[in-house]
């Protein structure tokens, strides 16, 4: 069958500005969107740039705007998205390097600041922490965070506010403060307890509708805002 | 056109940011060693994230078990061909290996009494393998990519290695790239260099692999003169989704998922009476594959089904989410109601850059050590899996390995000396990429690679033999021979991904010649190289390594023994 893809061009090196091309090829049955912009890549118009890795819903490279939704091009078959012409440009948010590839720095850098690792001060055993099934359900969503990017650049609060920490950096932070094993809540909540972060979300809850791994992350969100409220540190 | 240069220098490179890369890269940075790491893609993108089953340790949490017993698996499973110095090292580090990423914050899932969980996988004679869930390769990579934020771990994202710096005195001083986002050539001159650049599976129509995993690290290391060591051994994975390879975990099996052939038999009774499911790789996959051959695949076509569904909503949810997410939005299928469809898929390579216990690369029979050079994860090649590699020790070998070289390399770099990059090789790098950028060729990329799937799949797959392997070898020369005409046709200097795939391409198509030419070399049939021609294991004249060069003449073999220390080999029966 054949299908029409609107897609977003910009190369800065012979590009005044940002335009889109119309390309139609054949898609076969199955296909998903990143099948067919490899398809483009690799038949029609080698020009054409864009991230990917697995291909399986695990790397989180090929995140981008289809059809006006922020979602991974691998994840997202062609026969889910009606019969128009298929619309894809780069995730909102983020600096534009080359078609739909953005800059993820500032995202990781947002990351960085909520000290996204296990923190331990006592002595550790020889052998493992303990943690019982319970203990890890509260974060096991949390911790198949993939980094796409989705969430963060899916809110118009990062949009108005590139400081704002964003769901994914607090989404880890969530991961490690409700960690049983952790002991650095107290220094990642004076972090967040903060203007530009878990008090920036006001509840939209884009970064859920585009989150491909269907994390509740405006949940999580919530309960970094609670224990903020009700915690003695 | 300018082609900008920039220079770098460190104590340590680290070439690859998967397992292997990121915990060397944090070996480096507790010894304090000033270290660089180079990946060709962000560092949670690397496809040791796709792993899914566990990583394997006898920590004995499900059963007893014994380092012992792991170590005669692995034995085992790699059809004698291992070297059992390195497994039994291997076995005993893997424990510690455990324990540290635990202490490291990896959700690992639990039993009732908060101890790691264990699960059954194949080829391992006891429930060995620790994991999350079926995620247990993304929150390993996760979880080593946040240490190297505490660390605060240099990275070099988005840049492509175009030549190792192997100088005229026998010295690696480190590699010349392009940087992938801005265009330029990134000189980076180190005193030990680290290739951690993962797997080759794309040289393969069906694989699990990550569009990434184009051997880079081999092509890189066989352009320098060097040898690369059992490429003929490939692991073709049992369970990949039909058509399109994406991984089906072994830990589907290892939680009691069946295969059922078109007439709805578990027909690995006929193959292994006593594993069923749980024998090892390649065993499973010629299995599938004979029933696909003889008519028995669903409705007579080249798939099989697993089905899990016996296993109950509750249990599918909470140890194979991942695998019912995949299986629903790829194939349409919820394998809570229905069995999945799969097929065979390329997955790993068991040989790769020869190397010692330590990560040092080697470059003959007698395992002279290339100073300056190390190795570690499925590029290299220890050896631990021999000629097939049991389901996760890859995922242990990576992260083992990775502070072992790690910390070889922190060592070394103390005593010794920075050798210069040559003004030649930086002409060379240079050349490389300009003979593309500047070049007017005709041929797609991505033409040459469709060939080479084809000649892979079809005549370097599963079953083997002479008449296939001896085409393949010609096939793979005769595109070899059309490099020259490759086309790219972005000329930019930004995110250039024609250009890359350009160089990947011929990547993909120098070490496949390896494979091919060390497949029609080998005369027997051993773990995941089969000859039907060569049906039997000869130990009188094959159990020894093969190390293979490419020359402007063709391959060149030569071979070192396998280290035997415990166990001699027997018959092999599952």
């Amino acid at each position: 069958m054949k299908r029409k893809f609107k897609i977003f061009r910009y190369d800065p090196q012979k590009d005044k500005k940002p335009y889109y091309k119309e390309y139609e090829i054949e898609v076969q049955d199955g296909w998903t969107v990143l099948d067919a912009i490899n398809h483009i890549h690799f038949y029609v118009d080698g020009t054409l740039a864009f991230r990917r890795a697995c291909r399986s819903e695990i790397c989180g490279s090929c995140a981008m705007r289809i059809n006006g939704k922020n979602r991974l091009a691998c994840k997202t078959q062609i026969k889910f998205l009606g019969k128009g012409t298929i619309k894809i440009e780069p995730l909102p948010g983020l600096p534009v390097i080359k078609d739909m590839i953005v800059d993820m720095d500032p995202f990781f850098k947002n990351l960085e600041k909520v000290k996204p690792y296990f923190i331990k001060y006592s002595p550790l055993p020889d052998e493992e922490q303990l943690q019982t099934p319970e203990e890890r359900e509260v974060i096991n969503e949390a911790a198949i965070c993939i980094l796409c990017g989705a969430c963060t650049t899916s809110c118009p609060s990062f949009w108005a506010n590139p400081d704002y920490l964003g769901p994914a950096a607090l989404l880890k932070a969530y991961r490690f403060i409700f960690d049983s094993r952790d002991e650095g809540a107290k220094e990642r909540l004076e972090i967040i307890n903060d203007r530009n972060g878990i008090w920036r979300c006001h509840a939209i809850f884009n970064c859920t509708e585009a989150c491909p791994k269907e994390i509740n992350i405006t949940h999580y969100i919530k309960k970094l805002q609670n224990l903020a409220v009700n915690s003695e540190f | 056109m300018e082609i900008e240069k920039y220079y770098h220098k460190s104590d340590a490179l680290v070439v690859g940011t998967g397992l292997a890369g990121l915990r060397a890269a944090l070996a480096l940075a507790d010894a304090g060693i000033d270290t660089i790491t180079i990946s060709k893609v962000y560092p949670t993108r690397s496809h040791s994230v796709s792993a899914q089953g566990g990583i394997a340790a006898a920590i004995a949490h499900a059963s007893d078990d014994s380092t012992e017993l792991h170590m005669w698996d692995t034995v085992k499973g790699s059809d004698y061909l291992g070297d059992q110095d390195a497994i039994e090292m291997f076995v005993n580090e893997a424990i510690e290996t455990v324990y540290e990423m635990e202490h490291m914050g990896v959700v690992f899932s639990r039993m009732p009494d908060g101890r790691i969980a264990q699960r059954r996988f194949g080829g391992h004679s006891r429930p060995r393998a620790v994991y999350a869930a079926d995620y247990t390769g993304h929150v390993l990579l996760h979880t080593l990519f946040e240490q190297c934020i505490k660390k605060r771990v240099r990275f070099f994202n988005e840049f492509f290695v175009l030549k190792l710096v192997y100088r005229e005195d026998g010295v690696v001083s480190g590699v010349i790239a392009w940087d992938i986002r801005n265009g330029g050539l990134h000189i980076f001159n180190a005193k030990a260099t680290l290739f951690a650049t993962g797997g080759f599976g794309r040289a393969f129509k069906i694989t699990s692999n990550s569009f990434a995993n184009t051997g880079d690290g081999l092509a890189l290391v066989l352009r320098e003169g060097l040898p690369i060591e059992d490429l003929e051994f490939v692991q073709f994975h049992p369970t990949g989704l039909y058509r399109l390879g994406i991984l089906v975990t072994e830990g589907a099996r290892g939680e009691g998922g069946y295969l059922l052939n078109g007439k709805g038999e578990r027909f690995m009774k006929n193959y292994a009476p006593e594993k069923m499911e749980l024998a090892p790789r390649d065993v499973v996959s010629r299995a599938i594959q004979t029933e696909i051959n003889e008519g028995r695949g669903i409705d007579g076509k080249d798939y099989v089904y697993i089905d899990l569904r016996h296993l109950g909503a509750e249990k599918i949810k909470e140890r194979l989410p991942q695998i019912r997410e995949l299986a629903m939005n790829f194939v349409g299928v919820d394998p809570i109601k229905e069995p999945i469809p799969i097929q065979p898929t390329a997955h790993y390579q068991m040989g790769g850059i020869p190397t010692t216990k330590k990560g040092e690369v080697t470059k003959d029979s007698q395992n002279t050590i290339v100073p300056g050079f190390y190795a570690a994860g499925e590029c290299a090649c220890v050896s631990i899996h021999g000629a097939n590699r049991l389901g996760t020790n890859s995922q242990q070998e990576a992260i083992t390995m990775g502070r072992i070289a790690g910390e070889a390399m922190a060592e070394f770099v103390k005593k010794a000396d920075l050798f210069s990059i040559p003004e030649q090789a930086i002409e060379e790098a240079e050349a490389y990429v300009r003979k593309y950028l500047e070049g007017n060729g005709s041929v797609r990329p991505a033409e040459l690679r469709e060939k080479l799937h084809e000649t892979m799949t079809n005549k370097v797959g599963i079953f083997r033999n002479e008449k296939d392997l001896s085409e393949a070898v010609k096939e793979v020369r005769e595109l070899e021979e059309q490099i020259p005409k490759i086309k790219v046709e972005d000329k930019g200097f930004i995110f250039n991904l024609d250009l890359q795939e350009a160089l990947e391409t011929e990547n993909l198509i120098l070490f496949s010649e390896i494979v091919a030419a060390g497949a029609l070399n080998r005369k027997e049939s051993r773990g995941a190289h089969y000859r039907v021609d060569y049906p039997k294991r000869d130990d009188e004249n094959w159990l020894k390594h093969t190390l293979a060069w490419k020359t402007p003449e063709g391959v060149k073999f030569d071979y070192k023994p396998v280290v035997i220390t415990k166990y001699q080999p027997q018959e092999r029966k599952y």
